[in-house]
């Protein structure tokens, strides 16, 4: 069986993270080889989420840490209420 | 793995806190402390708002520690207490907007098609350095719809598992597979057409049709 490209997009999440099975990886494998717009795709959606996932997109407010255990702190304090 | 769990470190910790060990209480919900923030960033989009309720959270989880009973990990439990405590806080609010919880059902059929091109020049992570790319990246994923959002955040951004992100979201394992590969789409459709700029400039610009 032929797959065509709609079916390879709806499979592309699934086939990132290597959970779509033996059989459906082969036909999306060779489907990609022959399909230049489905390399493409696959190639761009697994390259934005290496970016977006990346630590340095994403990052806590400075000094988030240091208040958040500052009030911890006054609650943790043996005296403490 | 980010922060990746390590459950009997958590499971000695707790026992020794509930002794009267109290100060190991920081090193515990250290490694939660990212994930329980840019949840509640998700769902309160609102910086300040976000960090007073991740600290109402974690003195929640504290006061609560007892009930922790080990049947899920510790960091699923404490991000099942960020999510309620970031949606009371939006029903208090009654904040309407059009992202709102039930405006969005997995069964909907928006059109969840990538973007087309006929090559893909690769943008290296250390393209990151420019700030302009970060904040690009930040805006798509904060345009998402919050269910896609939410998954996104834990899945990705904080590489839990599909299970775990089912569990602290309270949705199905299945769900969170269609939301993710939803959020995905949406994000390549929107971000690989702004994103050729940041790609290495060499060679000859092909595949953008224009």
């Amino acid at each position: 069986m032929r797959i065509d490209c709609k079916h390879v997009w709806e499979h592309i999440s699934a086939y990132i993270d290597g959970e779509v099975d033996a059989e459906l990886r082969a036909e999306i494998d060779k489907h990609l080889e022959t399909c230049e717009v489905c390399s493409a795709v696959l190639d761009s959606t697994r390259n934005v989420v290496v970016l977006y996932a990346d630590g340095r997109v994403f990052e806590l407010p400075a000094g988030f840490s240091e208040r958040l255990h500052e009030r911890l702190d006054k609650v943790l304090a043996p005296e403490g209420p | 793995m980010k922060n990746a769990p390590n459950p009997e470190f958590e499971a000695d910790c707790i026992r020794r806190i509930l002794g009267g060990e109290k100060q190991l209480f920081h090193d515990l919900i250290r490694p939660c402390e990212r994930p329980i923030y840019f949840l509640l960033m998700s769902i309160l989009r609102n910086e300040a708002e976000a960090e007073d309720a991740a600290q109402e959270t974690v003195l929640k989880i504290y006061r609560n520690l007892h009930l922790f009973r080990g049947e899920s990990q510790f960091r699923t439990w404490a991000l099942s207490i960020a999510r309620n405590e970031g949606l009371g806080r939006l029903r208090k609010a009654e904040t309407r907007r059009e992202d709102s919880l039930d405006a969005l059902s997995d069964n909907q059929t928006s059109d969840f098609t990538p973007a087309i091109l006929t090559s893909w020049r690769e943008v290296p992570s250390k393209a990151l350095e420019q700030k302009e790319l970060a904040a690009l990246l930040r805006q798509a994923i904060d345009g998402l719809p919050e269910i896609y959002r939410n998954v996104v955040l834990l899945r990705d951004i904080e590489e839990m598992d599909v299970r775990e992100t089912a569990s602290a979201l309270g949705i199905a394992e299945g769900a969170v597979k269609v939301r993710l590969h939803r959020a995905r789409a949406l994000l390549q459709r929107s971000l690989a057409p702004r994103l050729k700029g940041f790609a290495p400039k060499r060679g000859k610009l092909f595949g953008w049709g224009r």
